[in-house]
């Protein structure tokens, strides 16, 4: 089995309780599994964390540059669709 | 009044950081009391361990670099690390035990091929160089992962606080090495012929010295409490080799066993011809210059 066989995952991994999982890179495996196996040992390393999502690359669709203005322009001039008429308490991290 | 959101950060955490924060030391708060045994002994049962792990570490390093797949390179320099950091935490304790003015480096690296206590499935070149391949590699993790694993299970309960200590941690380590090595036999039997060509001759190469591991040794039977019997991990062993090779529908070897020399083995410092060519390369910078550091 050559590399270029291996498909492509992209790697998710939730760093501590309550946030999301964040997307850091992505991966060849043979499979689901493996691929599991192999974002733990390339980007858990060093104690980044407590869950990992993997998932072959081919399986997302994603958004086109060229639909960049239709997509994203509309709500540039939206202000009020942030919550930034209230005050955030101090102690809330992560918002 | 409570922060409700106080659960979202751990306590301690460093905030720049926003992965990778929440370290401990390997044995924080563990206790160093020496149990009432003859020190030589525990002296040699941590060089045991300790040397198990250092010389399979320096095998699996080899493969830095030479891995045939970039996630695979780090997957073996993880397992190799692991092993590093049980035979640092190991041959600290031996120094500490033996109260000799040596210390892990002196017992790494300053001493000669028969004092070293490692069984000799570590030692062998199972690839990347000619004395094996990928597939060699992969059999050997096996059985050194599920062998040191049952063992370690046991060393949990040892009397010693800092041998069940090292097992306590080295049980998730080598449960996940040995789960690592499971993997790669299932998929090197169920690829190509040539894939299950080359695990079948890895288990057959490595097996020749799966006999030593159970083999009881003196010191470890003098040791009742602290160490463990490894005949007493045989059935365990037994139990998961065969589930790993009946579910990748492969035979158990039946490779005549590489015997011991008048009755000794690697524990007692008889080792193979591969031994004296890895300790050189292990060595050599240490012994070379003395003392130096980077």
């Amino acid at each position: 089995m050559t590399r270029s066989s291996w498909p492509l995952y992209e790697v998710f991994v939730r760093g501590k309780r309550g946030l999301n999982h964040v997307h850091v890179g992505s991966l060849h495996a043979p499979d689901d599994e493996m691929a599991l196996r192999n974002a733990r040992d390339l980007y858990t390393r060093r104690n980044e964390g407590v869950s990992i999502w993997v998932v072959k690359a081919e399986a997302i669709t994603a958004s086109s540059p060229d639909e960049k203005d239709p997509f994203f322009a509309p709500s540039g001039d939206k202000v009020y669709r942030h919550p930034t008429f209230y005050a955030i308490p101090e102690d809330v991290p992560h918002l | 009044m409570d922060n409700a959101y106080d659960g979202l950060t751990d306590a301690g955490e460093e905030k720049h950081w926003a992965f990778g924060t929440g370290f401990t030391a390997a044995l924080a708060g563990v206790g160093r009391d020496i149990p009432a045994v003859d020190r030589d002994s525990l002296t040699a049962y941590c060089l045991m361990l300790g040397d198990d792990a250092l010389v399979y570490s320096q095998r699996l390093a080899e493969w830095c670099s030479r891995a045939p797949e970039l996630e695979e390179d780090v997957a073996l320099a993880n397992i190799a690390l692991d092993l590093l950091g049980q035979a640092r935490l190991l041959l600290s304790r031996a120094a500490e035990v033996e109260d000799a003015g040596r210390d892990e480096d002196a017992l790494a690296y300053l001493r000669d091929e028969r004092q070293f206590r490692n069984v000799r499935l570590v030692e062998l070149d199972c690839g990347p160089g000619p004395g094996g391949d990928f597939g060699t590699t992969i059999a050997r993790l096996l059985v050194f992962s599920t062998w040191r694993l049952a063992v370690f299970q046991r060393l949990v309960g040892s009397a010693d606080p800092v041998l069940a200590a090292v097992a306590a941690k080295g049980v998730k380590e080598l449960a996940y090495h040995r789960d690592h090595a499971a993997q790669w036999v299932l998929r090197l039997a169920g690829g190509t012929e040539y894939s299950r060509e080359r695990i079948v001759a890895g288990l057959d190469k490595v097996w020749a010295f799966t006999e030593e591991l159970f083999a009881t040794h003196p010191i470890e039977a003098e040791l009742d409490g602290v160490a463990v019997d490894p005949a007493a991990a045989r059935a365990e062993f037994d139990q998961v080799i065969d589930t790993v090779l009946s579910a990748a529908g492969l035979e158990r070897p039946r490779t005549t066993q590489v015997a011991a020399l008048a009755g000794q083995a690697g524990r007692d410092g008889i080792h193979t011809e591969a031994m004296g060519y890895l300790l050189a390369e292990l060595q050599h910078i240490a012994r070379s210059m003395p003392g130096a550091v980077w």
